[in-house]
């Protein structure tokens, strides 16, 4: 079975044998003075209270080892709590102790070696409990953003400290050996180095500074009164139970109460600059609160608040406002500490003072972004600076901060100030473009809508009969686009097709786009002539259309039973014929004027009508600019005589494979260029 | 991208029109038109002969401004126009409506 210890048992086995190994410490002491006192040899090894006393700290290492590691660590003064905390039990059970011992002064058992033996050992016991928790804890201070260098250092010193638990076997003594001397030497003069690293005392607050103070001083004092319990002088002592001679000991109190004097000295310096920290410490959060801002999805008043707040507290200023221009209307304000009356006053004054200073800024030339410093004497407020917020290279508004008195602002507090209301600027930008990223998802959200409505003004089925087939096919370069097609029964064997294009593209051509449908829907239940539905539609655009905007646009009228078209022409591309007898496709050239262009009764004088017959398998292909014009990168136009070729040799196809064999050209042909135009195209194919 | 010019020659005001009238220049082309007709010349010529392309954005420009050059009785002329430019402006009829020459020789012959 695979048994892992958990650090709770571990906790709890060491302190059962910490126990354990203290009373059957106390135990052979008492059987050794008994055997000194009265000669009784009982052979006890001079070694084992030796090596149960080492085994004893050994467990009450361990055990704190694993106590205080679970407490936080950058908590120091809960650290401290607790050594202050097992110091008050460890002393109050001392000192009661010794009241006991007191009481019983007059009794038989005063003076005994019995008691003595126990009440020195309850004592030592208490001593060890308390210091080696307290080093546990100092390690943990000394050992606060360690570098590598230092857990050496303190490797180095921790393992000697640990071999010295054994010393006690060698029998040397302070007063004695040279080489106990020498050993305490050295590992004082390690106690003494370490004891330098006081890194934590920098993150105290100023109150948990004086707490600090308060708990060093009174561990210090546990320290001083257990020494002297300790330390008996040579004489009073049994010998053997001197534990001055300790070496263990020796610099665990020496290591304790030198880090403890160094931290308290230290602490009690740093009491003074100790605001100064703070007031770094808050500006770095401020600093953090205005980046994080927007995430948080604040607005931007909430950004100027957090900006004018965390100014006046970084720079003591006693007022302050920021003012926010609008494009239409007054200035935002967000005051702090100041009333309108008054901010119009100090305004008034500031706008007065004599005594300006403007202080370029490194960045930019604009006279505006300069900050502002003034001194001023008649009102209130004594000194003034204003910082304007700049946003997207342009100037958002200003933050005004105020002083009572004056020369109010240092150089380091001006740039902190712009640190800040750049960091704001920054956060107000970021909180704009957000805005306008959103703005624009609508926009797309919108304009897909368009698309999907003009989708639905496109026919899903074209008009016609058994005497010829037709196919269509259109796609816009943007989401919307303004070319039109449409057809209409206009009778039994009558069908009006129509093909059309607005000037311009994108939205406005889809508006003037839907119009003509509109128009030509109406026109066409008229059953009028190609000339007449011409002008009407002429008449009807020119009160719809924008100034600059016109339609081009090619009417036809397809007769089966007579088999004749009839067609005109509104400034559209010319159609291209292919005649089945002449085996050759030809554009149909005629007269005409857009629709839209001449926005009056003469109009009508430019309307041309032509007419023809056709024949089985002629096929009319009615197609947009978009087609015709289209470009390759070369600027080569896909042109006239391209199409027409197309057409003279693919004129054995029905309208459906020739419109694929024409756009797949116009892509060939193209290449890799986007599509800059709307295209459109119509096939007709007579039976 | 387009460039405009404006000349006063002799008793007419000469527009050069360079480059391509698309949807976005044709704004400026247009704002051009507008303040020479504003102007009160009486003889206005437009020479194209270095407008490479013009869109039908740009052809709203010139037809936007024929009923007024009409009702002024300006004497509006276009010259120099490419074979492309012309073919658009005959697709559409506007050479029904504007007077187009050849050169600006043949247009001084004749005023």
């Amino acid at each position: 079975m695979n048994f892992k210890p958990t650090n709770k048992m571990i906790l709890r086995l060491t302190m059962v044998m910490g126990i354990l190994l203290w009373v059957a410490l106390t135990f052979v002491n008492g059987l050794q003075v008994f055997d000194e006192i009265y000669e009784v040899n009982m052979g006890i090894s001079k070694q084992l209270p030796m090596l149960l006393l080492d085994l004893c700290f050994i467990s009450f290492i361990v055990y704190y080892r694993i106590k205080i590691n679970k407490v936080e660590s950058s908590n120091f003064v809960d650290l401290l709590w607790r050594v202050f905390a097992i110091g008050l039990v460890t002393t109050v059970i001392s000192l009661a102790s010794e009241l006991f011992y007191s009481t019983i002064a007059d009794t038989a058992l005063a003076g005994h070696w019995l008691t003595n033996t126990l009440f020195y050992n309850i004592n030592f016991g208490l001593v060890s409990v308390f210091l080696i928790s307290t080093f546990t804890v100092w390690k943990k201070l000394v050992l606060y953003q360690k570098s590598r260098r230092l857990v050496i250092y303190w490797n180095v010193f921790e393992g000697l400290l640990m071999a010295c638990i054994f010393f006690n076997f060698t029998g040397f003594t302070l007063e004695e050996s040279v080489f106990f001397q020498l050993l305490f030497g050295v590992l004082a003069l390690l106690a003494l180095v370490l004891s330098a690293n006081l890194k934590w005392v920098a993150y105290l607050n100023f109150k948990q500074k004086w707490k600090s103070i308060l708990l060093i001083l009174l561990i210090s004092i546990y320290l001083i009164y257990f020494f002297r319990l300790i330390y008996t002088p040579e004489s009073d002592s049994l010998r053997f139970l001197n534990s001055i001679d300790n070496l263990f000991i020796v610099i665990l109190f020496t290591f304790l109460l030198v880090y403890s004097i160094f931290s308290f000295l230290v602490i009690l310096f740093n009491l003074p600059t100790s605001s100064v920290f703070e007031q770094k410490l808050e500006e770095a959060i401020n600093f953090q609160r205005l980046s994080q801002s927007i995430q948080q999805g604040e607005n931007e008043n909430q950004i100027f608040d957090i900006l004018l707040k965390s100014s006046m507290s970084a720079v003591y200023a006693d007022a302050g406002w920021v003012e926010i221009d609008k494009l239409n209307g007054e200035p935002l304000l967000r005051t702090k500490n100041i009333s309108r009356v008054n901010l119009n006053e100090t305004k008034r004054h500031i706008k007065q003072g004599k005594h300006k200073h403007l202080l370029k800024t490194p960045l930019d030339k604009a006279s505006d972004e300069d900050r502002i410093l003034v001194n001023f004497k008649k009102s209130n407020f004594r000194s003034a600076l204003i910082v304007p917020l700049v946003v997207q290279n342009k100037i958002a508004g200003q933050m005004y901060l105020l002083k009572e008195v004056s020369d109010g602002f240092n150089s380091e507090m001006i740039n902190i100030i712009n640190t800040f209301s750049s960091q704001a600027a920054i956060s107000v930008e970021n909180f704009r473009l957000l805005g306008d990223a959103l703005e624009n998802e609508r926009y797309k959200e919108e304009l897909n809508i368009a698309k999907s409505v003009q989708r639905a003004l496109i026919p899903k089925t074209l008009d016609h009969d058994e005497h010829f087939d037709i196919h269509a096919f259109t796609e816009a370069a943007a989401e919307v686009g303004g070319d039109y097609y449409d057809t209409f029964k206009l009778e039994a064997h009558k069908f009006a097709i129509v093909i059309g294009d607005v000037s311009g593209n994108g939205t406005s051509a889809a508006f003037h786009m839907s119009q003509m449908k509109g128009i030509f829907q109406s026109l066409a239940q008229l059953d009028l002539s190609a000339e007449e539905f011409m002008i009407k539609a002429n008449s009807a655009l020119s009160k719809c259309l924008e100034k600059k905007s016109f339609i081009t646009l090619s009417y036809f009228i397809i007769n089966t039973l007579d088999r004749t078209i009839e067609f005109s022409r509104a400034g559209h591309c010319p159609t291209l014929y292919y005649s089945k007898k002449n085996k050759k496709a030809e554009y149909l050239q005629s007269k005409g004027l857009g629709l839209g262009i001449l926005r009056n009764e003469k109009y009508a004088s430019f309307v041309s009508v032509n007419k023809i017959t056709f024949a089985k398998d002629d096929i009319v292909v009615l197609y947009t600019d978009g087609i015709s014009e289209a470009t390759n990168s070369m600027k080569d136009e896909f042109g006239y005589d391209r199409m027409q070729n197309l057409l003279d040799q693919n004129a054995h196809y029905d309208p459906i494979m020739i419109q694929k064999i024409f756009i797949g050209k116009l892509y060939e042909f193209c290449g890799n260029e986007d599509l800059n135009d709307d295209y459109t195209m119509v096939v007709i194919k007579f039976k | 991208m387009i460039e405009i010019h404006k000349h006063i020659e002799n008793n007419y005001l000469l527009i050069t029109v360079e480059g391509e009238a698309d949807a976005s220049s044709s704004i400026h082309l247009d704002s051009n038109i507008k303040e020479s007709i504003e102007e009160n010349h009486k003889i206005i010529l437009v020479d194209c002969t270095n407008l490479n392309y013009i869109s039908s954005a740009g052809l709203g420009v010139f037809m936007s401004h024929i009923a007024e050059i009409e009702e002024k009785e300006i004497n509006f002329i276009l010259f120099g126009l490419s074979e492309k430019v012309q073919n658009v402006f005959n697709m559409l009829g506007l050479d029904q409506l504007l007077t187009i020459k050849s050169n600006k020789e043949e247009i001084l012959a004749e005023i």
